[in-house]
């Protein structure tokens, strides 16, 4: 069988196009080399929808970025049943110097289409922002921004696009790519050869290995990493917003962030290395990253963090870089998806679409779109009232599994169904393990459960996939 | 709401002699909630040697020791909702459960808290480096071998030299592992004597005091291990640091008394030890709350737990019947 669009890359960009594409009467596969969707760079970055400032108004990403917050708040997290909290955001001036380029962001911003604008004074500051440091004198203020959870952004894209009838094969590694003809490709995989007519390239940080496959040359993919640290729940209302410092030349700077699961995020850094697998973290990002929050929040204390990760951004110059490439007719690239690029993913999505189209892809609309995807239960994000109808109904939302984060065995089970396979997958699906012990009480019970519900020896769960595996003898 | 006139949150060693306390001072209507299936709480992943020395004058494993105390509270006619997880509890002494199939709401008279305590992470010190599988808190390395029977790599480091940490070496050497190193910051270890003796020293693995873990390394599962020397303000010494190879890495860096519950009822707790802030003995700041075992002080030795637990019980039962002032 012949494919449509063969996708490369289950992150937010290749899960968006893959749902996008579903609306129409085509044969979709998405190849993924990761044992699950989303564990590239889409399962670890500051989850924050964009309002679209800070970029510049005549780049691709800005406007990208504008269409897909927009996306969200109209859209998107109603059909996909997503916890998309609009908490806006403030990006602060220390002095008269800082709050001049206040109204130039606000001025570019606007240029781009972004929504209700701001600049808040000092007495603004002090009600709705009272952790915020005295030394503050001025902040833009952008009611459009939110937070997201970005994994179960992923998530809710490829079941509704699977739903829709796309393919999605994990643990299946592109190792090669030929070009037979005009839209005419066979892509071998770890297991398996698939023929298609379009290709498009998500990979992410390896974009570029994928575009050398069939010889394009000028995709170089810098990684930027971001260290990320975690706070306690308990910190949960230490800002109302996201707050941001006046963007430097090649970030937006350390932040604030707001998460939509309630623990606040503080970071990240950004400094350009050479691994693309180096997602260590390290003594000077940890104090880089307290320094820069503190001075806007100066009650940030080391005591209150409970986690930390890195990130890398696939840079590719300063740009997005969404280019149909004329001399390999049917392969499309979508490389460099740097920040905002999870904010951005479903614009991204329509107007790479729109790009296939252009260029021969059938348009033509399903019928039977299933628009929806069913939001899954969590606990924590409802009242204990509902909790008590929910265990009425189905007694295993009782039985408690991880209890940092109040995670129910029936919501364990249920993100094993929804096509959970590993610890990690189940950490971001539900939380179970994310909390303040991390998996110390819980993680014997979840690795029972998942050997249940996926009928395999506990030697085989793994935590993120291969050589990752939790024990390595049974007595 | 049901009414009832003592309600124990937890039902390891604390809670079950919280139980005898209060009904020994003449509580009737006791009622233990535990979110495990069984009694005992933590003792019953210690399957080793040392307990009861003081309260039995006789050496027992973790899970005779909890047998103990479990057949008294049992004989004692005390009522325990097992597979019961508390959620909630409120500065009026009401107590929201989740149990499977039910949500209980009670209201009592006064609360034990006997919620034990929680092992602080690698994330809470923080070790930096790779994230990769093959990092365990020790007492989740503990329940996995003791409980599970899985044996979680074939050579381990351990961070951190108290007593959980030194009975867990001596574990995995008895599993067939090895241990390569125990790394201590501080210049002497919080263990006990006699386990640096039997679990260290009787089979030859190395103690590095006054060192640190700068980095873990390895993408899917651990590798290795980068140490250093550390000065007395636990810098890193320059060109002291060394490489060891390890599948398997074990934090034992101490313990967190547990008192979330309490803390969102309202109750206060000093920030520096995570422990209730008692003005009188085995009180919290909210009037009726009391709290014992792990979770008011982190205890080396289980036999005292049981001693001051059935005092705090004894004082739960007066204050429920007004006798306490
Ligand atoms: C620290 C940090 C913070 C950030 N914060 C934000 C933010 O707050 N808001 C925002 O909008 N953006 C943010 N970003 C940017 C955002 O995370 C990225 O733009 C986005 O996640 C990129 O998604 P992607 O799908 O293009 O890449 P990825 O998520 O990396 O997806 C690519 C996928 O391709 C797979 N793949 C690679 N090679 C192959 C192969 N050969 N065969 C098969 N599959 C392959 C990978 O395994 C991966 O799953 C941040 C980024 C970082 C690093
Ligand atoms: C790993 C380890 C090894 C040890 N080794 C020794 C030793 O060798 N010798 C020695 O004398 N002492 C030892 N100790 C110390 C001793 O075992 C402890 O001090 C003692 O078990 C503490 O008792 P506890 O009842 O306070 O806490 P725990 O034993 O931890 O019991 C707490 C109970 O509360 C339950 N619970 C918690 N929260 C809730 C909730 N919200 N709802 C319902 N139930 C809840 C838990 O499930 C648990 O059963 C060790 C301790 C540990 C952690």
């Amino acid at each position: 069988m012949k494919y449509d669009v063969a996708i490369i890359g289950a992150g937010i960009t290749g899960a968006a196009l893959a749902r996008e594409l579903s609306k129409y009467e085509l044969n979709i596969i998405l190849l993924e080399k990761e044992i699950e969707p989303a564990f590239g760079v889409s399962k670890s970055n500051s989850g924050i929808i964009h309002s679209g400032t800070q970029n510049p108004s005549d780049s691709l990403k800005g406007k990208l970025c504008v269409e897909g917050n927009r996306l969200m708040r109209e859209e998107i997290a109603k059909d996909l049943g997503l916890n998309f909290i609009q908490c806006g955001q403030l990006i602060t001036a220390f002095d008269e110097e800082e709050k001049k380029k206040l109204f130039e962001i606000k001025q570019e911003g606007e240029k781009l289409g972004v929504p209700g604008l701001e600049i808040k004074d000092r007495q603004w500051l002090n009600k709705n922002e009272p952790n915020l440091s005295k030394e503050v004198i001025a902040a833009l203020f952008s009611p459009s921004a939110g937070i997201i959870s970005p994994y179960r952004y992923v998530y809710a894209l490829i079941e509704n696009a699977t739903d829709n009838g796309v393919i999605l094969k994990t643990e299946s590694k592109v190792l090669a790519i030929e070009q037979k003809g005009p839209k005419d490709f066979e892509i071998k995989t770890e297991k398996e050869y698939f023929k298609t007519s379009f290709v498009v390239n998500c990979a992410g940080l390896y974009a570029q290995e994928i575009a050398e496959m069939i010889g394009i040359k000028d995709i170089k993919i810098v990684p930027r990493k971001g260290e990320e640290y975690l706070l306690d729940k308990k910190r949960e209302n230490i800002s109302n917003h996201i707050i941001f410092p006046l963007p430097s030349k090649n970030s937006k700077g350390i932040l604030m962030i707001k998460t939509s699961d309630g623990n606040p995020m503080i970071g990240p850094t950004a400094h350009e290395i050479e691994d693309k697998e180096d997602l260590s973290t390290t003594e000077n990002g940890l104090n880089e990253v307290l320094e820069g929050v503190k001075r806007m929040i100066p009650s940030v204390d080391k005591s209150d963090i409970i986690a930390y990760f890195a990130g890398l951004r696939p840079s590719c110059g300063k740009d997005f870089v969404i280019r149909y490439e004329k001399n390999r007719d049917g392969f499309l690239n979508m490389a460099g998806i740097q920040s905002p690029g999870l904010t951005a993913a479903p614009a991204s999505a329509a107007y790479a679409a729109d790009i296939l189209f252009k260029n021969g892809l059938s348009c033509a609309k399903k019928k039977n779109f299933k628009k929806y995807r069913q939001r899954p239960i969590h606990l924590f994000q409802i009242p204990l009232s509902k909790t008590e109808e929910l265990i009425q109904k189905d007694p295993s939302y009782g039985d408690i599994v991880c209890r940092c984060e109040m995670v129910s065995a029936m919501e364990i089970r249920q993100a094993i169904k929804r096509g959970a396979k590993t610890l990690d997958g189940i950490k971001f699906r539900t939380r179970a393990q994310a909390g303040r012990c991390h998996g110390g009480f819980c993680t014997s019970r979840i690795m029972k459960i998942l050997s249940e519900e996926l009928n395999i020896s506990p030697l085989e769960i793994t935590k993120k996939g291969k050589n990752s595996n939790i024990i390595k003898r049974i007595k | 709401m049901k009414e009832r006139e003592i309600v124990i949150i937890g039902a390891g060693p604390a809670g079950l002699a919280a139980a005898l306390g209060a009904k020994d001072k003449g509580a009737k209507d006791i009622l233990i909630i535990e979110r495990d299936q069984y009694l005992g709480g933590i003792l019953n992943q210690c399957i080793h040697n040392g307990f009861g020395l003081h309260r039995f004058k006789e050496e027992l494993t973790g899970p005779e020791y909890a047998q103990r105390y479990a057949d008294m509270v049992k004989s004692a006619g005390i009522e325990i909702s097992d597979r019961t997880f508390a959620v909630k509890i409120t500065n009026k002494k009401e107590i929201f459960c989740l149990k499977p199939g039910e949500m209980m709401k009670l209201k009592a008279k006064a609360i034990i808290l006997a919620t034990g305590c929680r092992e602080r992470t690698r994330e809470m010190i923080p070790i930096h480096g790779f994230r990769p599988s093959g990092v365990y808190p020790a007492g989740l390395a503990q329940k996995m071998i003791n409980i599970e029977g899985w044996i979680p790599g074939e050579e381990a480091v351990i961070i951190g030299s108290g007593d959980i940490g030194l009975i867990m070496a001596r574990r995995m050497i008895f599993e067939g592992m090895k241990v390569k190193a125990v790394i201590e910051i501080m210049p002497k270890s919080r263990g006990l004597r006699r386990n640096i003796r039997q679990c260290l020293e009787d089979f030859s693995i190395p103690l590095y005091l006054s060192h640190k873990v700068t980095k873990i390394h390895g993408k899917e599962r651990v590798e290795k291990v980068s140490v250093c020397k550390v000065d007395e303000s636990f810098k890193e010494i320059k060109d002291t640091s060394f490489d060891i190879k390890c599948d398997t890495v074990l934090v034992s860096v101490g313990l967190i008394p547990e008192n979330e519950l309490l803390e969102a009822a309202g109750g206060l707790i000093d920030k520096k030890t995570n422990s209730p802030v008692c003005l009188k003995p085995y009180q919290t700041s909210i009037e009726g709350i009391f709290s014992c075992g792990n979770c008011n002080k982190v205890y080396d030795l289980v036999d005292w737990v049981s001693r001051d637990s059935y005092e705090a019980g004894g004082l739960a039962a007066m204050y429920a019947n007004g006798e306490l002032k």
